[in-house]
């Protein structure tokens, strides 16, 4: 047990950290690696690879996930400013150069070589986007000099332009819906949310008349016989016949035959193996944390802070909700991962870095260490 | 913002002053801006705070509708199940058997094994694929192996496979490979039946002749709501008398040989009851391998084709003139030279060049005299009477082939003076014979069936449209040509054959070509009494070596009607009688010599030239 008696800085973070946020995390990641069993040997059947090939990558991401996550929770906000613009400015550049360099899969120039490993550059993005527009708004709301609400919309503008261009509609959405949300936390006027929804509605319309496939998944949702609904209805099917207690692990069969079901359908695949009480679990472990987070926040006396956690929350909490909703065929078939749980080495580590900020902006501070983030922040933009 | 004050948003007691310090401080266009997006005087930490309040309430509602969406399919199940078999993977389903009048089956269904995957379970599609081509070659790999590599839940791989393919499929052991028992439908008689029966597709669904029949008269119905699994329907009973179809089917089929015809068509019609006791169109197909019924070479004649029926049809226009009231067997009609009507000329093929009596006109098959005798009742006359017999509307029975007659579309004088001989009027044979049975079994028009009924039960739905009289008069005239006329070599001894024969020019390019014939040749018996009417239809005969280079009706389609004859009399269970007086004393009851017999006479010695 660590001490109280003794101010080392391990002991200061173990104090003043949400543990029960940390316990939970972790129970998703534990889950993910249970889940992984289950869902990706199929996978790794069909593509020819050694059975156990995705679990145990599964498994190798989590090491510098996990470092990540505790090890950017450790840092002052200052910090996660500094870390945050230059993570922002790099993979911007990245999700840039995709646009060039990228290997097209589906459809899409999303994924960048780097060093032989497969990178999405666009997955680091949003959690930096989260942060330094939280900064702006903050700032914003200080009334400094900094031209804070010019600078965010230039923010948004490039983070947007080249998710458009990839095109990944899912990323641009959620970036977009986040950047929203903050905004409207920072106090915009209610006639802007309503012209913001207005841009929203026009935004999803111009997509669903000039981008067939967003057109075609939202007709196939709309009217199932209209097209090849295949994974949604057997991601239905997996949930139908995994009952409430499910049928045991490894007697799964919908796995066999969902493409995505080490990765997307993750959900689905746990549901007849493990039971949908267990789906509930995992329902429950993703509300406990973004209800924790934002709570958290809104006690909050700093803005800053309050602003960032509560806007990776947001990410967080609909990253996750927007996976299970199509796993449950509640919206259209969008292409999200589920968070800690899912496959995906970027999307994984961009989920620790974000968790690990968040953690670290959720921290309870003495006031005087408030005092002088804000002096900090005072004096310099970063 | 100074260093000096540390909170300036966070709810400081003193707002006024240092906020307005610094709004001046700002340049004016960030204050509009300022202004426009948060409003000025509202304290944005609280709005904050209330709004992040209700961002946590809408997390709340997401993750509540989700789990409430797990629950309600962990609680519901069936709600999606079922969804993803598609309606036209439904197996075959059970169909009545069909039974002649005897009883004999015509059709059945066997329970056959059909082999089906589901993909989905499918472990390993390569290798599935190549097992299952090892032991049934005849499968296309390629197909077989989209099939298999598709995501469905179920594909056909082959619909009724022999139990011996069924064994060793199974010995494979591949998962995610099944059988279903499905019923086929079986011909016991092959192409016997082919034409009035029809067949089915692959899943047993009737797609021509009875098996249509079946499905349109609420069959399909029963199909889709799924209660025509079971064999507990009954079974249809058809007029056709399988031993007589037989007879028929072998006749036909030799004088398709004999006389190197396109075609042999015939029918065995009760002319009292209208049921149909036998069907063939030559050339047919096998029920069985249905692919041959495309060829439009096999079509049935007999009702889904329309010929110019020829002298046949002046049955029906002798039976108008009798029936009008306006000739007897007695009046005669002047045929001493060929008749003129405008540029046309029209001649008599066995021409008397003298004035013949009506059962002359008959016998030596006068047009100059059907001609004289149809103008006499005028073209309005001629025209509702051929409406009356049905030879002008479309023969519908339960065969759900049929073909329109062609009737020309201005009508004229001409019109009727070339129909009245079998010209210039296309009908189906069936149509034709329905006309001229009517005209032989006491004035009945009946409309043929295929399904078995009793005399009572045709007599309700039968229509007068001559008197008895005339219909007398009608078969001694057949008989009378059976005996000296066109029909000598169709009249079996011993069952009282009556028979006008009939040889029509086909058209070929808008002309009649000469060499080109279709002949037929009706039969009545026995004539004094009429039980059977029986149809030959012969499509371009050709002379035979004992013909002369003959290829007239009277030459190939009365004998093949008396072989017909000849065999399945015995068969319909007529008596055979011998030594009967001669057709005027039989059937008109003269006794004795009397005028009429005078004509008939006269026609006997003539014929004897």
């Amino acid at each position: 047990m660590v001490s109280r008696a003794e101010r080392t800085p391990f002991a200061d973070w173990w104090w003043t950290v949400d543990r029960l946020m940390l316990a939970a995390v972790a129970a998703l990641m534990l889950a993910g690696i249970i889940f992984s069993l289950a869902a990706s040997p199929p996978v790794a059947g069909r593509l020819g690879l050694d059975a156990f090939y995705f679990v145990n990558r599964h498994i190798l991401y989590l090491i510098p996930a996990t470092a990540v996550m505790l090890g950017v929770s450790m840092l002052a906000p200052r910090t996660i400013r500094r870390v945050a613009l230059i993570v922002f400015v790099v993979s911007v550049a990245m999700t840039v150069a995709t646009l060039f360099f990228g290997a097209e899969v589906k459809g899409a120039r999303r994924w960048i070589i780097l060093a032989g490993v497969n990178i999405q550059p666009s997955e680091f993005v949003k959690p930096s986007f989260v942060i330094l527009v939280s900064w702006l708004f903050a700032e914003s709301l200080r009334k400094s000099d900094v031209p804070a609400n010019t600078l965010a919309f230039v923010l948004l503008a490039t983070v947007i332009v080249p998710l458009v261009m990839q095109p990944d509609f899912g990323q641009t959405l959620l970036a977009t819906l986040v950047f929203c949300a903050l905004f409207f936390m920072a106090g915009m006027r209610f006639v802007w949310v309503l012209a913001l929804a207005g841009i929203g509605g026009v935004g999803g319309f111009v997509a669903y008349e000039t981008i067939p496939h967003v057109a075609r998944r939202i007709n196939r949702f709309l009217d199932p016989s209209s097209g090849d609904t295949f994974q949604v209805d057997a991601a239905v099917e997996s949930f139908v016949r995994g009952g409430w207690f499910g049928r045991g692990p490894g007697e799964g069969t919908v796995k066999r035959i969902l493409p995505d079901s080490h990765a997307d359908f993750v959900f689905a695949v746990a549901a007849e193996e493990f039971g949908i009480v267990v789906c509930l679990m995992v329902v429950a472990l993703f509300a406990f944390i973004v209800l924790r987070a934002l709570l958290r926040a809104q006690r909050s006396d700093d803005p800053f802070a309050r602003f960032a956690v509560t806007g990776l929350a947001i990410l967080f909490g609909t990253q996750a909700a927007i996976n299970m909703a199509v796993n449950l065929a509640l919206i259209p078939a969008k292409g999200m991962t589920l968070p800690f749980i899912s496959y995906g080495g970027s999307s994984m580590i961009s989920l620790a870095y974000g968790m690990g900020m968040l953690l670290a902006l959720s921290r309870e501070q003495p006031r005087a260490e408030l005092l002088s983030s804000d002096l900090a922040l005072a004096g310099r933009p970063l | 913002m100074t260093p000096s004050d540390p909170r300036p948003a966070t709810g400081s007691p003193h707002p006024g002053a240092p906020h307005s310090g610094e709004a001046e401080q700002m340049p004016w266009h960030r204050r509009v801006i300022q202004h426009l997006l948060y409003d000025r005087s509202i304290d944005r930490t609280r709005k904050a705070r209330a709004r992040i309040g209700l961002a946590a309430l809408v997390f709340a509602s997401i993750y509540a509708i989700i789990a409430g969406r797990l629950v309600l399919y962990a609680a519901v199940p069936d709600t999606h199940i079922g969804r993803r078999v598609g309606g036209s993977d439904a197996v075959a389903t059970a169909r009545p058997d069909i039974l002649d009048r005897n009883g004999e089956i015509l059709a059945t269904d066997l329970k056959v094994p059909s082999l089906f995957a589901e993909p989905r379970r499918l472990i390993d599609a390569d290798e599935a694929v190549e097992l299952l081509t090892a032991v049934m070659p005849d499968l296309d790999t390629h197909e077989l192996r989209e099939r298999l590599g598709s995501k469905r839940g179920f594909a056909w791989l082959k619909r009724e496979i022999s139990p011996k393919q069924q064994k060793e499929i199974h010995r494979l052991g591949i998962p995610g490979v099944g059988f279903l028992k499905e019923n086929k439908r079986v011909y016991p008689n092959g192409r016997e039946v082919s034409h009035l029966i029809g067949h089915v597709n692959v899943d047993n669904q009737g797609i021509a002749g009875l098996e249509k029949y079946l499905d349109s008269n609420g069959l399909a119905d029963l199909h889709r709501a799924g209660f025509a699994s079971d064999r507990q329907q009954e079974p249809l009973r058809l007029s056709v008398d399988l031993r007589v179809q037989h007879a028929l089917h072998d006749e036909l089929e030799q004088a398709y040989a004999r006389y190197r015809t396109k075609a042999a068509a015939g029918v065995v019609l009760d002319v009292n009851t209208g049921e149909i006791v036998a069907l063939v169109s030559y050339p047919d197909y096998d029920p069985n391998n249905p692919k041959e019924a495309l060829d439009p070479d096999r079509i049935n004649r007999l009702t889904t084709g329309v010929f110019e029926m020829g002298s046949t049809f002046k049955v029906l226009t002798l039976g108008m003139a009798l029936d009008g009231g306006k000739f007897s067997l007695n009046s005669t009609v002047d045929a001493r030279g060929p008749m003129h009507w405008g540029r046309f000329k029209i001649h008599d093929s066995h021409a008397q060049n003298r004035t013949l009596t009506l059962p002359e006109v008959f016998t030596y098959s006068s047009n100059i005299g059907a001609a004289k005798l149809a103008l006499a009742v005028g073209v309005e006359g001629h025209k509702a009477y051929l409406r009356k017999m049905g030879q002008l509307d479309r023969l519908r029975t339960e065969l759900p082939e049929s073909a329109e007659p062609i009737v020309p579309k201005r009508w004229g004088e001409l019109n009727t003076i070339t129909i009245s001989f079998g010209h210039g009027l296309s009908v189906a044979p069936l149509q034709a014979l329905m006309g001229i049975a009517a005209l032989v079994n006491g004035g009945w028009l009946i409309r043929p069936t295929f399904l078995a009924r009793s005399e009572e039960e045709a007599k309700k739905l039968a229509k007068r449209v001559i008197k008895p009289e005339t219909s007398v008069a009608m078969r001694y005239l057949m008989r009378l040509n059976a005996e000296v006329g066109s029909g000598r070599k169709a009249n079996v001894s011993g069952y009282y054959v009556g028979g006008k024969t009939g040889t029509a020019e086909k058209v070929v390019g808008g002309r009649y070509a000469h060499n080109k014939l279709l002949t037929d040749f009706i039969a009545v018996l026995p004539a004094d009494k009429p039980r059977y009417a029986v149809l030959i239809m012969l499509d371009e005969p050709h002379p035979t070596s004992d013909s002369y280079g003959f290829a007239n009706a009277g030459w190939n389609a009365a004998p093949v009607a008396g072989k017909v004859i000849a065999r399945i009399a015995p068969l319909l269970g007529l008596q055979p009688r011998f030594d009967l007086p001669p057709a005027d004393q039989l059937i008109l009851g003269r006794g004795g010599r009397t005028a009429s017999a005078d004509v008939t006479g006269s026609v006997r010695s003539s014929h004897g030239h």
